[in-house]
């Protein structure tokens, strides 16, 4: 996998009439996981967005080497589908050639994804993201709704992903039981 | 970057001719169009001559209102399921993706409306010659009215009440479309046709960078 980076420099975070984060840097290189930890509302999902590029922040830059790869409470896939159909699309996109983790989600491939319990929709979001071969990701909330065991198998995986020479963005309330894993306390900078 | 796109098409294509996840297909407009044109003569009688004289007009206001009819679905739902921010993160920008849209609403209703205009121009007594202007005009005005009908999606999308904003929106909008799109009917009207896709023309031009400003402003 090529070599990755994600640097924010001196982010601040605006939603409406309140700024949330002010004066937050950090930098993400292959092989690293950082945890974005803090209370509901405190704008990690705000800092999620601004990372992925998609929402702007209100002052701040952020430089980025290799591809993104975003899961959010938003899983783009198309709900009358097929799992595989709709897993289908975006490799078709990515022109993924790997096949698809499984994530348990082998019996499921014939199921419409309106039909999918809610851990079973986060598994197919994160085989998704898994598909992608995009070398830094960005997880929002990834293991709400996982049992134990997927949760486990999730952090598995995420951890599979820098081995390999990825990145990983975490915002989650969860504690996280990675072991090489940065935690950033939002709180910290919250203005 | 066509290569990319074009799963996207097959996608946009599918869920608008076929529809799925409450979006009704090419077959609602359709009726919806087929509808208006069986009504009229109920309404104002079967008198051959004012039904021959009004009919094509008629055509055009049942064409734009069956444009608007799936305006709701061709965003919103998108946007809502995470689509346009997935599509963004792999580096299509908006205005390639609502280019896609628009072309893929036009195939599944302007198409259809025009399979569906003779059946139309017979209830509505037209003969063979306004019957090939409507056609002609539907091929030139459609294009307008499913770049317009795309504009209006996006702007609306995520709104309170966007479906009935939307059809609102889209009623003065769409006003030089139905104008010279009817008035090429008239006697001595063939200019209207020229006028007719030139506002088609502008239309399309405008439409994917206004439509894809307004969701990349959605996202603030």
């Amino acid at each position: 996998m090529q070599d990755c980076r994600l640097v924010a420099n001196d982010i601040a975070c605006r939603r409406g009439d309140r700024i949330l984060i002010r004066g937050l840097s950090l930098t993400v290189e292959s092989g690293q996981i950082v945890h974005l930890a803090g209370p509901n509302g405190i704008g990690k999902s705000s800092l999620i967005r601004i990372l992925a590029g998609l929402l702007r922040p209100y002052a701040g830059t952020i430089e980025r080497i290799g591809a993104l790869a975003l899961t959010d409470e938003r899983l783009a896939l198309d709900g009358h589908q097929t799992l595989e159909n709709a897993l289908g699309f975006w490799r078709k996109i990515d022109r993924a050639s790997g096949s698809v983790a499984d994530f348990g989600l082998a019996d499921l491939l014939d199921v419409p994804v309106r039909f999918l319990s809610t851990g079973q929709r986060k598994r197919a979001a994160l085989a998704r993201i898994a598909a992608s071969e995009a070398p830094i990701w960005l997880l929002d909330e990834p293991l709400n709704g996982l049992d134990q065991h997927w949760s486990c198998m999730a952090q598995v995986a995420i951890n599979a992903h820098c081995n390999a020479g990825g990145a990983v963005i975490i915002a989650s309330h969860q504690p996280l039981s990675i072991e090489r894993v940065q935690t950033l306390q939002i709180l910290d900078y919250a203005a | 970057m066509i290569g990319r796109l074009w799963p996207v098409f097959v996608r946009d294509l599918t869920l608008l001719s076929r529809g799925a996840q409450g979006r009704g297909g090419a077959v609602l407009p359709l009726l919806f169009f087929l509808a208006v044109a069986m009504l009229f003569p109920f309404a104002v009688g079967p008198d051959a001559r004012l039904l021959a004289r009004t009919g094509a007009g008629v055509i055009w206001v049942a064409a734009l209102l069956a444009a608007i009819l799936p305006l709701d679905r061709l965003v919103e739902p998108d946007l809502e399921a995470g689509f346009f921010d997935q599509w963004a993160l792999r580096g299509f920008s908006e205005e390639a993706l609502l280019l896609s849209r628009i072309l893929a609403h036009w195939i599944s209703f302007g198409i259809p409306l025009m399979i569906a205009a003779p059946l139309s121009a017979g209830l509505l007594s037209l003969d063979a010659g306004q019957l090939l202007t409507v056609e002609i005009g539907l091929l030139l005005g459609t294009p307008g009215l499913a770049a317009i009908g795309v504009t209006i999606a996006a702007l609306t999308a995520g709104l309170r009440a966007g479906s009935a904003l939307g059809g609102l929106l889209a009623i003065p909008l769409t006003v030089p479309l139905l104008i010279f799109g009817a008035g090429s009917l008239q006697p001595d009207g063939e200019g209207g046709l020229a006028l007719l896709a030139a506002c088609s023309l502008v239309a399309l031009a405008v439409a994917p960078f206004a439509g894809g400003a307004a969701i990349r402003a959605g996202r603030e």
